[in-house]
């Protein structure tokens, strides 16, 4: 059964992410909003745990709040796709399950 | 789809309120059904009709009410957690011998029960907070 994780966390700040990225499996999709888009850059003491997961799950971002925060596009991990609201409705219809990590 | 939302954190102090709202728009954009928005813990501070933000900033509260009457969505708040903080509807007002109510247009009180019923009526239940 695929799941869709969202996380909302900065890895910077809690442990959610590497959590999230422990206990999905194979096929599962992991959608970063809020301070998780942080999770998102690459260059930083967390990019090869995210670049890793990529791996079995597949990656993506909330480009609203990347923008908030003034984070390019150009700054994010290759291979995490940018997505905005109606990408995050699609991603909740195309996974049977959604477990939001807080 | 058939969606269930928790919110469990009040406006303008964590962005979950504005995310699930948007979350929401979205969806009905693209013509899914929200079958409920169940507020708990500091979330039922969205129900309250007394916030007056500034002029330039976002009305949450209003914007809730709004989506709320044009969608005839149930939004729920839940009664525990509206008593400590002071959320009341005219009964609970009266029944606490309370000298008036807050509660805003499309929203109601009610009890876990419904988070419940939410989670499984709905094709996919979705949680903001902290």
């Amino acid at each position: 059964m695929s799941t869709l994780h969202t996380v909302n966390k900065s890895p910077f700040e809690r442990d959610s992410l590497s959590a999230c990225i422990r206990l999905a499996s194979k096929g599962h999709a992991i959608l970063l909003i809020e301070d998780g888009v942080f999770g998102a850059m690459a260059g930083t003491d967390h990019s090869d745990m995210v670049s890793g997961a990529m791996k079995d799950a597949t990656i993506y971002v909330l480009g609203p709040d990347l923008a908030a925060r003034g984070m390019s596009e150009d700054r994010v991990i290759d291979g995490i796709q940018v997505v905005d609201y109606s990408g995050f409705v699609e991603l909740t219809a195309k996974h049977e399950t959604c477990q939001s990590w807080l | 789809m058939k969606y269930s939302i928790m919110v469990n954190e009040g406006p303008y102090t964590h962005q979950a309120s504005d995310t699930a709202l948007a979350f929401c728009k979205a969806a009905l954009e693209a013509e899914h059904e929200i079958f409920r928005v169940f507020f708990y813990h500091d979330g039922v501070n969205n129900g309250t009709r007394y916030t007056v933000p500034p002029q330039d900033d976002r009305n949450i509260q209003k914007e809730w009410s709004k989506l709320a009457e044009a969608h005839d969505i149930d939004m729920v708040i839940c009664i525990a957690a509206a008593q400590r903080r002071g959320i009341m509807d005219a009964d609970e007002a009266k029944r606490q011998g309370l000298d008036g109510d807050n509660i805003a247009p499309g929203f109601r009180i009610s009890g876990l029960g419904q988070l419940i019923e939410g989670g499984i009526i709905a094709d996919c239940q979705l949680v903001f907070g902290d």
